[in-house]
Formats: structure tokens, sequence, C-alpha cells
């Protein structure tokens, strides 16, 4: 079934201490190519049937008003997926 | 220093501690119970201790069933998911809540403690909101604050600049908000509490606690229902030396809302 994904990143000025946390866990495993994480979240939204404009837009609507809070977080992506990942 | 002077009330010995048990036994105060709410107990009896009449509310209702406040507790609403207070946010009692709250002069005072603050900004009646602590503990300890604003709704019992102990307690306590509406909570004397002493989890200015403009709403992330009964409190009060569990400095924040009410 076809899905949307909703991409949800904390805002660039705000600190995120989650992403702060896993950069200074990556080099005790021996990864030191990383200068910074930030860690965000990824929604799946199954549609049953078609996606139409108007879900993709009720889409756009649950990102911005549940899916996400604007004072701390930008969504960076709304968009459909056909296929499924492999 | 602990004293066998300290008298230890006795567990469920509930009397209002105020001396006017007239009035203020008429002021209905509705508590928010969510599934995962925690302190919804608590803030319950902290209101009984002050004198006045609490009435337990479920977040799936619609009537606010005529209370005169609303207090929304602590605890983990719909187990944080998502973000602390985003579901909850939008249950029926909270639409009924938002709306008598945003109501001008005689709108419905509304106190978010923990939960319930990070509840009310998803819900915009507070600007700003919490994010994980700086360094990503639990953390529960006594925190001194000091009540910055003692106009508000909730705060009339105290003095701008008195200084109160009561727990602090949680994981999501860091408050944070563009420079823009930090300057416009300073300038209009919006920050109802401060931390004192240390920053316990990075909160922008050290902020512990902020009102809206008409000063009926109020949010806070330490806990004043846990300081509101001899035997059950912090071992600390910023008024002296109380003994073991003697901390009884939230207590205000309660019998301030009920005067405001009867006053």
């Amino acid at each position: 079934m076809p899905r949307i994904v909703v991409d949800v990143m904390p805002k660039p000025e705000i600190l995120d201490p989650q992403g702060k946390a896993i950069a200074g866990a990556l080099p005790r495993i021996g990864l030191t190519g990383f200068a910074a994480v930030r860690q965000g979240k990824r929604f799946e939204l199954t549609v049953d049937g078609e996606i139409t404009e108007q879900i993709l837009e009720q889409a756009r609507h649950a990102a911005t008003t549940l899916l996400s809070n604007p004072v701390i977080e930008d969504v960076t992506r709304v968009e459909v997926i056909e296929e499924d990942a492999p | 220093m602990t004293s066998t002077s300290i008298e230890t009330p006795l567990i469920g010995d509930l009397q209002a501690v105020t001396d006017d048990d007239g009035p203020l036994a008429t002021v209905r105060v509705g508590v928010v119970t969510f599934p995962g709410s925690l302190d919804d107990r608590d803030a319950m009896r902290a209101v009984r201790l002050a004198g006045g009449s609490a009435v337990q509310l479920w977040h799936g209702d619609h009537d606010l069933q005529e209370v005169d406040a609303v207090i929304i507790p602590g605890g983990f609403s719909y187990g944080d998911y998502l973000r602390a207070g985003a579901i909850s946010r939008f249950a029926p009692l909270m639409e009924q809540i938002t709306h008598a709250a945003s109501g001008g002069a005689n709108a419905l005072p509304v106190l978010g403690i923990c939960n319930g603050f990070q509840i009310l900004t998803e819900a915009h009646l507070l600007p700003g909101s919490m994010i994980k602590n700086e360094h990503l503990h639990f953390l529960c300890r006594d925190q001194r604050l000091r009540v910055e604003n003692a106009d508000t709704h909730w705060t009339g019992e105290y003095w701008a600049g008195e200084e109160v102990v009561i727990p602090l307690k949680n994981q999501d306590g860091q408050f944070v908000a563009d420079n823009r509406t930090l300057d416009e909570l300073e300038g209009e004397g919006r920050v109802v509490f401060r931390y004192v002493d240390e920053n316990p989890n990075g909160s922008r200015r050290n902020i512990a606690g902020i009102s809206n403009a008409a000063g009926n709403v109020v949010g806070l992330m330490p806990h004043p229902e846990h300081a509101v009964e001899a035997g059950f409190g912090p071992d600390s009060s910023a008024r002296g030396d109380v003994g073991l569990r003697g901390g009884t400095d939230g207590l205000g924040i309660f019998t301030s809302v009920l005067r405001k009410l009867v006053g």
C-alpha cells in the first residue's frame, strides 16, 4: 500500500541533546569521521487506496499540527513513496 | 538536622491548613486525569489541604462540571509518545479548557504542573516548549526557586522575590523558546518562577515557570503539590529549618487561586 513519509527535525537553533549524546558515543565504537549528529523523526502514513491531493494535504496538515511542534521542530519532508523499501 | 520535636502527621490525616474553611471550600478546582497521569491524586489532595474542593475530571469528557479553576497534573500522559503533551493536547476536555482559559479577565484559571506545563505549551496556551534535559538524565531533587511574579492567579500568596523549595522530577524539563519570545516573557513579567543557585536542566534564562498575558494560565516544571503537607514534603524550606519531609512551600500556589477566586 502506498505511504506518505513525513520527516521532522529539531530546529537548527535548538540544541539537540540526544544527537549530542550519539555524537559522543560514535568515537567510542571507533567511528571518528563525524563532526555532529542531529536526531529527527520519520513517520510513515499508510493510505488504503490511491493517494489524492486531498490526502496529501491532510498529511501536510498532520505534519504541522500533530507530528511536529513548530516551536522546536521543522517538517523537512512530506513525500509519497510508492514502492516498499527493498 | 533532624529533631524529635517535629511532629509527623498520621498518613491520611487530611486537614485543611487554612483558617477560613468557609468561603474557600466553595471553590471547585478540577484536576484532569489523562491515561498516564501520575500526580492527579496528589494535586487533588493539595487543593483540599489548601481548603478548596477538588473535582476529578476525565480527559475524554466534554464537560468541565462548572469548576472554578483547573489543574493539569504531572505524569507521562500517553507515555510521552511523540512529544510530551502532544497527544493529550487534543483530548476533548482540553478543547473546553483552552476555550475557557482564553476568555480575558474572567477567564478560567489553569495551572499546568510538569507534564501539565508541557500540555499547555502544546495547546499554545503558553509559549515555548520543553526538550530533553541538557544532561539527558531523569532528575529528581528538591529545587530552590524564586517567585518572580506574585500577581498571577496562582502566586498571589507569595511576594515577588520570595524563594521556595519544591520537588523537581522530570526528563524533558529544558524550557526553550526563541529569543524574541524570551524577551517578551521577561518584558511583560511573565517569567513566574526561576531556578535559583544552579540551572538543573539547561532551561533558557533559568526559567522554571511562566504565565500567559492575563496571568490566569501558569505552567511550571517543579511540583508544588509535593510540598504541601508536613511529613511528606522536601527536607528543606526557603523559610528556614523544617526537619525531615517538613517542607510545605508549595501550598501557597493552591491557596493563591482559592483566595483569588473568593476575593
